[in-house]
């Protein structure tokens, strides 16, 4: 079997490759193999999934049918196993072999299992495919008590669900507040604060030592010593890229596989991009951050690559990007915090009342805001980073209000 | 063929920012005055700017549909509307993410994203825009239903750098088709080189060079001999306005009051521009041209012109209209009507090209001058039939000042005070006799009143 373009993955990254080489080439042949079992949905909707608001069958992002209007072969359920440049070709769980023209790798990636004492002997959750989702939405069905390790956002969004369900949740973090990735310790806190009033008991600077079973659930010992029983135990302690099938293929890997700003691999023919690639970073260095947008707009820099578009602009660099909604409030995080001296910070808003402004500025331009409850564009802010916008001649006025003044200059590269 | 979709347009520079448009779309879409409602996100000046907006652009290529996790969000291959599904979204505001524009925004009092759905294609903010800042454009419409038909020109048409006539009459053809025979009198449209040969060049249909005087004459007695042979063709004259008004008169005056069926177009650059600028019988007055010189006796032409058009509805004509390029919607309406009537009867289409080379502007402006035309109501858009009588179809309420129209064109570069004050009180007077007319019209026909 052959295929001019072959993408390995079914999620974000290779839908928008395969959607920016149908731009370019309306018919070469071009091949979706994935190892997941369902037509193509999202990892970010699987919370959605955990909590009910989404229905499994409802949350596909193409269909069938889609694929057939777009001349794309779409094959589940193919695990590729190993990939051999040379040849052009590469080999499947199944023992099929697939030749490819143009391969781009977009296999995201898996949950990360932290070394904690026993956890091969109880039985615990992750939340990274549509099957995860509905085990644990089934098992939550039954559980009173759990245990989320890591206070990331997945660990955060479960944890909500969780307590809406009625379960006894607590949240276990090793680093000093929640999100730490994203918010500072006060935004943090915030946050924190209401899921302690809804009940959730948040560990912070903790961590697992050690499970065991117990009955149908486990015994959790903290790093201090005390104990938690839980009927659930869910991990939430980061992910890796699935890169464990290019061994041996001379594809070039740090922690995931390093990309040029075209997502170009070492290797001709060959591109990576989304959670698995890792790739120049928008203040320096080769970076991976797992966000949605990222893998979209990667994807679309491999795909027109891969279909020999000329104008394909290269990529501009990583900067974290987070929206993130917790019990009916919005927390919203784009950039960094300051690194050093020369940063500029406004800070405003109150923790009372839950609203919270964080603005980091440096030579005029925008480093990184973080909000809650003060609703600001991301996408806007996103691009006034981008593009490095001389905010000097308005500073103040946003600062005031970042909303209208972002809102303002966006508008006006419009025209 | 790819396909075009109807769209919102905004122009700043006639926003007041009053916004009426935010209150009726937040009644359109949440039965409230609370502007907080609105999609649409007029934003206040700030000293020395301009009104600035935020609104769904309902990208060809839409980066919030692509950050989508939930399925929610689509391009409509229909409308081109980027569509917003309740019953999937998961208000993730991943989608604010990837719009460098505001267009899809949360508001803690709506509750979930929101975004502009075009009215189902008659928005509400468009119809109580006080000063017209907000248009609805739709002449993608145009595009999806003529872009895929032959054009009847061969390529290599050399007209001068930004005319609009070959855009015109290629535009024109477009739609009148294959079964027809084109009537081309001396003057640039023959000149760019139309009458070709063996559809090799110039037109791929039967057309003919006739002469200034006698287009229209021959063109009804082609017609006839067609008609006598059993053949349906469309018999069009692409002419001049000296071709038309001037030397051709007679004959067009002849065949307006038999009726003669034939599709009559007035190609009007206001002279006769390809044989050196000479000032023809609808040049407006105070016109630079090279037999209204500008000097120590003359400043331009010093006689108005004559209301062409409006002498051809006091003819027998069964259809009458006038048009710009500038407004292609109204234009091509007025073409489908008159295709059809000179199946029977006559159609005078009377269309203004303003002439980079001859009135002296730059080549690039040419759609922005056609625009001013009208937006000052220079040129007046109408149409008239003798059942229902005159009606404005792109009434210009609150005209721009006719000296910013003059004042872009270098034929007009002359003009004394007392000139422009001169030109403003004819414009004045011409509208307000069409009014009278549309009045007329509508007292005798009171269901067509407009
Ligand atoms: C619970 C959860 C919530 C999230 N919430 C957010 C959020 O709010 N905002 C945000 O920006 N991001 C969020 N993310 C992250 C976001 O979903 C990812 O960044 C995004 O899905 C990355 O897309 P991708 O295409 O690179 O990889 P993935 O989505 O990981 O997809 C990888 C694809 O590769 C396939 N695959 C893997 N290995 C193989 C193999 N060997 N052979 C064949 N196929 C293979 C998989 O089946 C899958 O189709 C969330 C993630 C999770 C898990």
């Amino acid at each position: 079997m052959r295929s001019k373009y072959m993408i390995v993955g079914s999620s974000h990254a290779a839908l928008e490759a395969a959607t920016a080489i149908r731009l370019i080439d309306a018919d070469g042949t071009l091949t979706l193999l994935t190892r997941d079992a369902h037509l193509p949905y999202s990892p970010t909707i699987l919370p959605y999934v955990v909590s009910g608001r989404s229905q499994p069958d409802n949350v596909v992002l193409r269909d069938q049918a889609y694929f057939n209007d777009n001349a794309i072969v779409f094959v589940p359920g193919a695990t590729v196993v190993s990939i051999d440049p040379a040849q052009s070709s590469l080999r499947l769980a199944s023992g099929d072999t697939w030749r490819y023209d143009r391969l781009l790798i977009a296999t995201g990636a898996a949950p990360m299992l932290p070394p904690v004492r026993g956890l091969t002997d109880v039985p615990f959750h992750v939340l990274r495919s549509l099957d995860d989702a509905i085990n644990l939405r089934q098992a939550m069905g039954q559980a009173r008590s759990a245990i989320v390790l890591g206070a990331g956002l997945i660990g955060m969004h479960t944890a909500e669900n969780m307590a809406k369900a009625d379960i006894a949740v607590t949240v276990v973090e090793l680093q000093s507040h929640a999100l730490a990735g994203y918010f500072e310790p006060r935004a943090s806190a915030i946050i924190e604060r209401t899921f302690a009033r809804n009940g959730i008991s948040m560990l912070m600077g903790q961590t697992l030592r050690s499970v065991e079973r117990k009955g149908d659930g486990c015994l959790a010992t903290l790093a201090d010593g005390q104990t938690i029983a839980a009927d659930l135990l869910l991990l939430c302690t980061g992910v890796k890229p699935n890169i464990g099938f290019l061994n041996g293929s001379g594809i070039e890997v740090d922690t995931g596989i390093l990309v040029d700003d075209l997502m170009r691999t070492n290797l001709p023919n060959i591109w990576a991009a989304g959670d698995v690639a890792q790739a120049r970073g928008f203040w320096g260095g080769k970076v991976i951050n797992g966000i949605l947008p990222n893998a979209v707009g990667q994807g679309r820099i491999a795909g027109l690559g891969m279909a020999d578009d000329a104008g394909v602009t290269p990529f501009a660099g990583v900067v974290p990007l987070n929206t993130y909604s917790f019990f009916g409030q919005q927390a919203i995080s784009v950039g960094r915090g300051s690194t050093g001296s020369g940063f500029e910070i406004e800070e405003c808003g109150n923790e009372a009342d839950g609203v919270y402004r964080h603005i980091v500025l440096k030579d005029g331009q925008l480093v990184g805001i973080a909000t809650i409850n003060d609703f600001i564009d991301a996408g806007i802010m996103w691009q006034l980073i981008l593009r490095g916008t001389d905010l000097s001649p308005v500073k103040a006025e946003f600062i005031a209000n970042p909303q209208l003044t972002g809102r303002r200059l966006m508008s006006q590269t419009w025209r | 063929m790819g396909k075009c979709f109807s769209t919102l347009q905004f122009h700043t520079s006639r926003c007041d920012g009053c916004g009426d448009c935010m209150t009726a779309c937040a009644q359109a879409k949440a039965n409230t005055d609370d502007q907080a409602y609105s999609r649409i996100h007029i934003l206040p000046k700030t000293a020395g700017e301009v009104v600035e907006l935020a609104l769904c652009r309902q990208c060809a290529d839409p980066i919030c549909v692509m950050n989508c996790p939930s399925g929610a969000l689509s391009k409509n291959g229909d409308t081109g509307v980027i569509d917003w599904a309740e019953s999937k979204c998961v208000n993730c505001l991943l989608c604010t993410a990837g719009c460098a524009y505001a267009g899809i925004v949360y508001e803690a009092k709506v509750g979930h994203v929101a975004k502009c759905d075009l009215c189902d294609g008659d928005p509400a903010c468009v119809k109580v825009c006080p000063s017209e800042a907000i248009e609805y454009r739709t002449a993608a419409r145009i595009f999806n239903a003529y872009a895929g038909k032959e054009d009847m020109f061969c390529r290599g048409l050399s007209a001068c750098h930004g005319c609009n006539s070959e855009l015109l009459i290629r535009h024109t053809m477009r739609m009148v088709g294959p079964d027809s025979v084109v009537a081309a009198p001396p003057g640039c449209i023959p000149g760019m080189g139309t009458v070709g040969y063996n559809g090799q060049t110039g037109a791929k249909v039967p057309i003919f060079h006739s002469l200034l005087t006698n287009t229209a004459t021959m063109l009804a007695g082609v017609k006839m001999q067609y008609n006598r042979v059993g053949r349906d063709v469309t018999a069009i004259a692409l002419a001049g306005d000296g071709g038309t008004s001037d030397a051709g008169f007679q004959s067009v005056s002849g065949a307006a009051e038999r009726n003669d069926p034939i599709l009559f177009i007035c190609v009007d650059n206001e002279g006769y521009m390809n044989t050196g600028m000479q000032s023809s019988g609808v040049t407006p007055y105070g016109s630079w041209t090279s037999t209204t010189p500008v000097g120590g006796q003359m400043q331009g032409k010093r006689t108005e012109a004559k209301n062409l058009p409006i002498i051809m509805t006091m003819h027998n004509c069964s259809y009458v209209a006038t048009a710009s390029t500038a407004f292609l919607e109204d234009y091509y309406a007025k073409l489908e009507k008159a295709i059809k009537v000179a199946k029977t009867g006559m159609a005078y289409l009377h269309v203004h090209a303003p002439c980079p080379t001859g009135w002296r502007f730059p080549s690039g402006i040419t759609t922005e001058v056609c625009r001013m035309q009208v937006r000052t109501n220079f040129v007046a858009l109408w149409e008239y039939d003798p059942e229902n009588g005159l009606r404005f179809t792109h009434p210009v309420d609150r005209p721009e000042p006719v000296a910013d129209y003059l004042k872009m064109i270098g034929k007009y570069r002359h003009l004394s005070e007392e000139q422009i004050a001169h030109i403003q009180r004819t414009v004045d007077e011409k509208i307000t006799y069409l009014r009278q007319l549309t009045v007329m019209a509508a007292t005798r026909h009171p269901a067509s009143v407009h």
